[in-house]
């Protein structure tokens, strides 16, 4: 198992914050200075993609293609082909919410080398409303074959992340939260797309989490061990290619599994993680996220909240399915 | 291979590509037919004249570069690269087939010579702008030149104008696009499905260098591409008004032969008309 060098702090009421896009311009100025191949485009969303940290280190590897988000990743289509590796950056909720098939077609029917960010996804782009709010990026980009998909949970792995798909030479997609999020990890925790880590032991039941719901656990796993409750928890930052084997590892010892994304759980990363245990290990399971609605205007942890995405609200939810089911998973 | 053949045997390339894609359209059972017919003379003047390339290299660096955006008209563009020599003739006849390199819209990671993948219509422009953009100002590369062909229903796609805007502004004079003026699409005429007109107003407004010509005439479209590469501060676009269709008597100008195929008896008759169109291209009856 690897070990993951948890932030001592993380438990703390003065946990360190930071976004998790701010670790991703960190990460792609950084990725740049050692590949010159590497290029950015923005479409108008500069500063708070936080492309705007390369665009000033590198304004001749900036490209500016205005509110436009099919031409953003056709045109890095493009530059891919010409060898370049492009980072094509917009919200979300357009970049792949609206530029889907573009990506299909030009991106990932092509294996090419195009990074695909999608800043502030999730409810916690909070007082914008349902529009803004893009829960349906995990899906939409899990179910193309050739893309990689990464959901960093804070800002120390979103840098990571950044630098990783940058020389990884596939299409990718990386998600990223807007708010300041408490940093879980440090410098030396390792990052490697495709890897799974545990964070803490337990032996009652799995929590699986993605992004900066990853936190939300640990601090769930912290009130259920004062219930007797001994939860492990599992940070999957890469939903695709999912590690198999480190999830299938916890569960059989656990027997019990819950994830977690401040997503869409039908097709998301819940739903890959129910894809794996239906046909490799039946498993009781129950996926947190959005159920099947959209969000709604609110301050980010207001709606973590409302929606019961908060550790105390998943605590609750893990103590009643933990008494509810008996640990079991079978082995085919 | 610039200049290496007269217009007449450019003329009789193109008739060849013609007779090439109704042999693998019948083959195929299914396809586009009108438009990879109507486009024969311009892949013709590209593949055989206009573009430095290197059948034998697909991958040489210093190649000009082709992306079809409309991506139905592909086998007008494989029966080009055959005759190039890219790959043996006799696999046109794969087209549309379980395992052939020969996709129905083509995939770039199938046959060495491709460039892009299309087929959902409207971002070959924005393909071919980006690795136009790559040349202009990323590896300085100014001697090698992108070409792209859009079809002209494709124009309803507000993808093309986003990439319209985009060569536009960054002046992608290395960017030389194609409209196959048609005036099909699969639902009828372009002016009754949408109103494509005035084409020529709409591209000079987003900051094209705007040509028109007669897309069947070899000599017009060499003249329209040196004139394009002398242009150094704007993309340019050529109209190409071309005849859905063209050389088959019972197909032209019919949008019902969009994206049908012909049946053996219509093939035998189609490769009957070329081959005397052939005969005339040799006697200079052509028009």
């Amino acid at each position: 198992m690897n070990q993951y060098f948890l932030n001592p702090k993380v438990f703390d009421d003065d946990v360190q914050q930071d976004t998790i896009r701010a670790g991703f311009g960190r990460g792609l100025k950084a990725a740049a200075e050692a590949n010159d191949k590497i290029v950015a485009l923005c479409a108008d969303l500069t500063e708070s993609t936080q492309v705007s940290i390369f665009s000033e280190a590198f304004p001749d590897r900036f490209i500016q293609t205005g509110i436009a988000e099919q031409n953003l990743v056709a045109i890095a289509s493009g530059l891919a082909r010409a060898g370049k590796i492009p980072f094509a950056s917009s919200y979300a909720a357009f970049n792949p919410g609206r530029n889907w098939e573009q990506i299909k077609t030009t991106i990932a029917i092509n294996d090419q080398p195009v990074k695909i960010v999608g800043g502030h996804a999730g409810i916690g782009v909070g007082p914008d409303g349902a529009t803004h709010q893009m829960l349906e990026d995990i899906a939409l980009m899990r179910v193309l074959p050739n893309m990689v998909v990464v959901v960093p949970a804070d800002s120390i792995e979103a840098e990571k992340a950044t630098r990783a798909i940058a020389e990884n030479g596939k299409p990718c997609y990386i998600r990223l939260a807007r708010p300041k999020t408490p940093i879980i990890s440090t410098e030396q925790s390792p990052f490697e797309i495709g890897v799974a880590y545990v964070l803490r032991e337990g032996s009652d039941i799995s929590l699986l989490g993605t992004g900066m719901m990853t936190y939300q656990l640990l601090m769930a796993a912290k009130i259920l061990a004062d219930r007797g409750i001994d939860a492990e928890v599992v940070h999957v930052p890469t939903i695709k290619p999912l590690d198999d084997d480190t999830i299938l590892a916890s569960v059989r010892k656990t027997g019990r599994v819950i994830t977690a994304e401040e997503a869409q759980i039908a097709g998301g990363f819940g739903g890959a993680v129910a894809e794996l245990l239906s046909e490799k290990l039946p498993t009781p399971l129950m996926r947190i996220g959005m159920q099947d609605r959209f969000g709604e205007s609110g301050e980010p942890m207001e709606l973590f909240d409302y929606f019961g995405f908060t550790g105390e609200h998943i605590a609750k939810k893990v103590e009643d399915f933990v008494h509810a089911t008996s640990q079991y998973h079978r082995e085919y | 291979m610039s200049g290496q053949l007269t217009i007449t045997q450019l003329q009789h390339k193109a008739n060849d590509l013609r007779q090439d894609v109704i042999r693998m359209l019948e083959a195929a059972g299914s396809g586009h037919t009108a438009g990879s017919l109507d486009l024969a003379d311009i892949l013709a003047a590209l593949y055989f004249d206009i573009m430095n390339i290197d059948p034998q290299n697909p991958q040489w660096p210093d190649r000009d570069v082709f992306f079809l955006s409309n991506g139905h008209t592909v086998p007008v563009q494989y029966a080009a690269m055959a005759e190039a020599g890219y790959f043996e003739k006799e696999e046109l006849l794969t087209l549309r087939k379980l395992g052939s390199r020969l996709q129905g819209h083509p995939e770039r990671n199938r046959l060495p010579g491709l460039e892009n993948t299309s087929g959902p219509l409207g971002s070959g422009l924005s393909q071919a702008a980006g690795y136009a953009y790559a040349l202009q100002y990323l590896d300085d590369s100014k001697h090698r030149f992108v070409y792209a062909i859009m079809g002209d229903g494709e124009l309803d796609e507000g993808n093309i104008w986003e990439a319209a805007m985009f060569a536009g502004k960054y002046k992608l004079s290395q960017l030389i696009a194609f409209i196959d003026r048609n005036n099909i699409q699969i639902d009828g005429s372009t002016e009754d499905v949408m109103p494509l007109e005035d084409l020529y107003a709409k591209w000079d407004s987003f900051g094209w260098h705007v040509l028109e010509i007669d897309g069947h005439n070899i000599e017009s479209i060499i003249d329209a591409v040196n004139t394009a590469k002398a242009i150094t501060n704007k993309p340019t676009v050529i109209i190409a008004h071309t005849i859905p269709g063209k050389g088959v008597d019972f197909m032209e100008y019919d949008y019902k032969w969009h994206g049908v195929a012909p049946n053996s008896e219509q093939a035998k008759v189609a490769l009957q008309e070329l081959r005397i169109l052939d005969a005339k291209i040799t006697t200079g009856d052509f028009e």
